[in-house]
């Protein structure tokens, strides 16, 4: 007995059996990998690569450091008390003067970041520089513009110095590196993100909550009426998925504008006078309807896939036990259903914490959300880096959300059908 | 009222307003029977004890429960326990959590609740289970489970919903066994739901077999295999051979009965108004002798073995007889069954009060 316990259990043949079982599986795993292979390699590429190189490009600050090599080298042994020696302007100058006028462009622009004026200075400099012949260059670079001898300049170099920097990130939380790389917070005019990260939040949450509220007796109608009946009403659900999401929202401007059809009618009943026309859109509660309206089908569909599995006997069986209904709902009904609730949940959080479309049309000026600075730094500003590190912060929320997930109500507790 | 405890009067349901599930039925319980309501899928009988649980309402009539009329009454105050057909056992509670729901809603004191817990486990032993979840459980316990959750709160009445459906033949057996033995113990109430004849003849102080949305016949369950009334029970309940004809003549309890192809059969006047009528006679397999040895019996025709099938303990033996060749006759294995071979020509005789002259249908 013992023997044959600590030997390796062999097959008919003498094969050791755990060698004979992979070789058995070998070719449906190559099957099963090439099933898949496809669609990894698609996810690969537009999925997860870009991803990556947005994360890198949100820390990457090395492409100013290959425009000014040397002047950075330099750079690192000035004590940044006086004005630099001769050898950080010489530099500068050799560098400026070298570098083609498409990298100067892209690294004064990151320049401007760290301080506002770099931008001009250099494309002013790129072309009075070509005047100035010989040694020593820090008097006349300042002749040619007094901001070259101006210490503050100089200073906002420092934050570029290392090749991989956190200033973006700072900067989409409202703080910023101070020349000496310490971590300050932006001046009050320039705070912005902040508001928006908190209203982001605050109308993610506030979606979601409308939408549990108004999904689910929708979803627990849909799971109890007969067939027929149910069918009728998920085309209604189903409806707005088979309407453009912009002829959905564009019609929300219709229905709640000033002079729009709800207030209309709320002037023709009487309720407010015609001056007191609410003000509905192009705002935060325009913002909020909307998108309510349009997730909502996120919300009540995977309830109604959970619902669907909760058996009437359930509830006929906690009624037979002496509940009265609400409290047999509660107590019975409500908690089976409850992986359908954060499945709706987490879903349309994410959904409405990424929104952009229906905020830009519908949210006006107080209603707009983090997706609105992300589109603005990628096709506007054309900050990329900002862009990127706004986007790091949204995966890293809708992360951390996730494992929260996990670990409270477990992710094998999901269930979307 | 004195001796139903439950009484149907009158009771019509319908769904749809064009067709009667149940049609007047009138049933009478007395307190502590165990009452089998059988038949086959859609004969009205599930309909009837959702009726009684509340979970239906009666198209038409009242039902009573210990003398007040309970039509009005909403399911959770009818104080009936109930086995449902999947057991219905919450999944997101524990054993013990099951059992106390009914008595945490009739606010019973916590110390009293651990107690009747712990008493209704080990009444269907399994009082090391309470903090399973019924998921975790067999077949058979989560069954056990139900019933106990069903009689803890001590209900007036229990109903059970074909509790045995789910469960493998032996369990299944187990469980009728149990099940009796509870009743016998407890002396409760039970208005029980089946299509297993063999279910019913076990369990049951009385048996209802419903077809059509009628009850056929309500009775023992020997009354009910040994004097069936009509030939949906006679078929229904146990094997019988059918064998049919017209009435000759009728001569107090028995009558003589023409098969369709001449033979002439004396029979038992059970169901049959008149001469010259449509009847089909019913007869046990095994009150059938084959090659008899005395002369007790009224009937004796000549019979050709078809078919032998060995089932241990006795052979179903095929015969044509009377013009029909599925007429199934049970021989002991003794030493005399084993000298039939197929094809062998044979005696059939069975007496007169075995061959109950039936309906037509």
């Amino acid at each position: 007995m013992n023997q044959s316990a600590k030997s390796e259990i062999l097959t008919t043949d003498g094969i050791p059996l755990k060698i004979s079982l992979k070789r058995a599986e070998r070719l449906n795993k190559i099957r099963a990998f090439a099933l898949v292979l496809p669609l990894a390699l698609f996810i690969i590429i537009t999925f997860a690569f870009p991803i990556l190189s947005m994360l890198l490009r949100s820390v990457d600050d090395k492409q100013i450091n290959t425009v000014f090599p040397k002047t950075f080298e330099v750079y690192k042994q000035w004590d940044r008390k006086d004005l630099p020696p001769e050898e950080l302007y010489a530099s500068m100058f050799h560098e400026i003067l070298s570098a083609e006028k498409l990298q100067i462009g892209k690294a004064s622009t990151r320049m401007n970041y760290s301080k506002s004026g770099w931008k001009s200075l250099l494309k002013k400099s790129k072309r009075k520089f070509k005047k100035i012949k010989e040694g020593p260059y820090k008097e006349q670079m300042i002749k040619a513009d007094k901001r070259w001898g101006q210490i503050e300049f100089w200073k906002a170099l420092g934050e570029m110095v290392d090749p991989i920097t956190f200033g973006y990130y700072l900067n989409a939380v409202d703080l910023k590196y101070d020349s000496d790389k310490n971590v300050i917070q932006q001046p009050e005019n320039r705070r912005v993100y902040n508001s928006t990260w908190i209203k982001t939040l605050k109308v993610s949450v506030l979606v979601t909550l409308f939408t549990l509220l108004l999904g689910y007796p929708v979803a627990y109608l849909l799971a109890t009426l007969p067939l027929k009946l149910s069918n009728l009403l998920m085309i209604f659900v189903l409806l707005p998925f088979w309407t453009s999401l912009l002829v959905r929202t564009v019609s929300w401007i219709v229905i709640l504008m000033q002079k729009g059809i709800f207030n209309s009618i709320l002037v023709w009943g009487g309720v407010i006078a015609d001056e007191n026309r609410m003000q509905l859109i192009y705002n935060q509660t325009g913002t909020l309807i909307a998108m309510t309206q349009i997730l909502l089908p996120f919300m009540v569909l995977p309830l109604y896939s959970v619902m669907k599995t909760i058996p009437p006997t359930y509830m006929r069986a906690a009624l037979n036990l002496g509940a009265k209904p609400m409290h047999a709902f509660y107590r019975v009904y409500f908690p089976q259903s409850v992986p359908g609730i954060s499945a709706g949940g987490l879903l349309v959080f994410v959904l409405a914490i990424g929104y952009f479309i229906t905020p830009a049309l519908v949210g006006g000026k107080d209603g707009q959300l983090i997706g609105h600075w992300i589109a603005y730094h990628l096709k506007t500003s054309l900050n990329w880096g900002l862009c990127s590190a706004l986007g790091g912060i949204l995966l890293v929320v809708m992360l951390v959300l996730y494992w929260v997930y996990n670990k409270v109500v477990g992710i094998e507790n999901i269930k979307l059908g | 009222m004195s001796d139903s405890f439950v009484k149907f009067e009158k009771v019509d349901k319908s769904y749809d307003g064009e067709v009667l599930v149940v049609k007047n039925l009138n049933l009478d319980i007395p307190q502590g029977e165990f009452l089998t309501l059988l038949g086959p899928s859609g004969s009205g009988k599930t309909t009837t004890l959702m009726m009684l649980a509340g979970f239906e309402t009666p198209t038409n009539g009242e039902i009573y429960l210990d003398g007040e009329a309970i039509k009005s009454i909403p399911p959770y105050k009818r104080g009936i326990g109930m086995v449902f057909q999947n057991y219905a056992l919450f999944p997101h509670m524990t054993v013990n959590e099951n059992l106390a729901f009914p008595l945490e809603v009739r606010k019973l004191k916590k110390s009293d609740i651990k107690d009747k817990v712990s008493k209704a486990l080990s009444m269907v032993e399994l009082g090391d289970f309470g903090n399973r979840m019924p998921l975790q459980l067999s077949g058979g316990q989560q069954q056990r489970v139900a019933l106990a959750r069903a009689l803890v709160f001590e209900p007036r009445l229990v109903l059970m919903d074909e509790p045995l459906g789910a469960l493998d033949k032996k369990l299944r057996e187990q469980m009728q066994y149990e099940i009796k033995h509870i009743h016998e113990k407890i002396g409760i109430t039970v208005v029980y739901v089946t299509h297993d004849q063999s279910e019913a003849l076990t369990m049951s102080n009385r048996i209802a077999v419903f077809n059509d949305g009628y009850v056929q016949q309500l009775s023992t369950p020997d009354i009910l295999y040994e004097k069936p009334e009509n030939s949906f029970v006679a078929q229904f309940i146990g094997e019988n051979n059918q064998i049919r004809g017209k009435v000759q003549s009728i001569n107090g309890k028995n009558c003589v009965v023409k098969t369709d192809t001449g033979e002439i059969i004396k029979a038992l006047k059970v169901n049959i108004d008149s001469e010259g009528d449509d009847t089909t006679i019913s007869l046990r397999p095994e009150r059938v002798e084959i090659n008899p040895t005395n002369n007790n019996f009224e009937n004796i025709f000549e019979a050709k073995i078809k078919e032998l099938i060995y089932l241990g303990d006795h052979i179903r033996t095929r015969v044509e007889v009377c013009g029909i060749d599925q007429f199934i006759v049970k021989v002991p294995n003794t030493y005399k069954g084993a000298e039939f071979q197929e094809g062998v020509k044979v005696k059939l005789a069975w007496k007169a009060n075995d061959s109950r002259a039936l309906d037509a249908r």
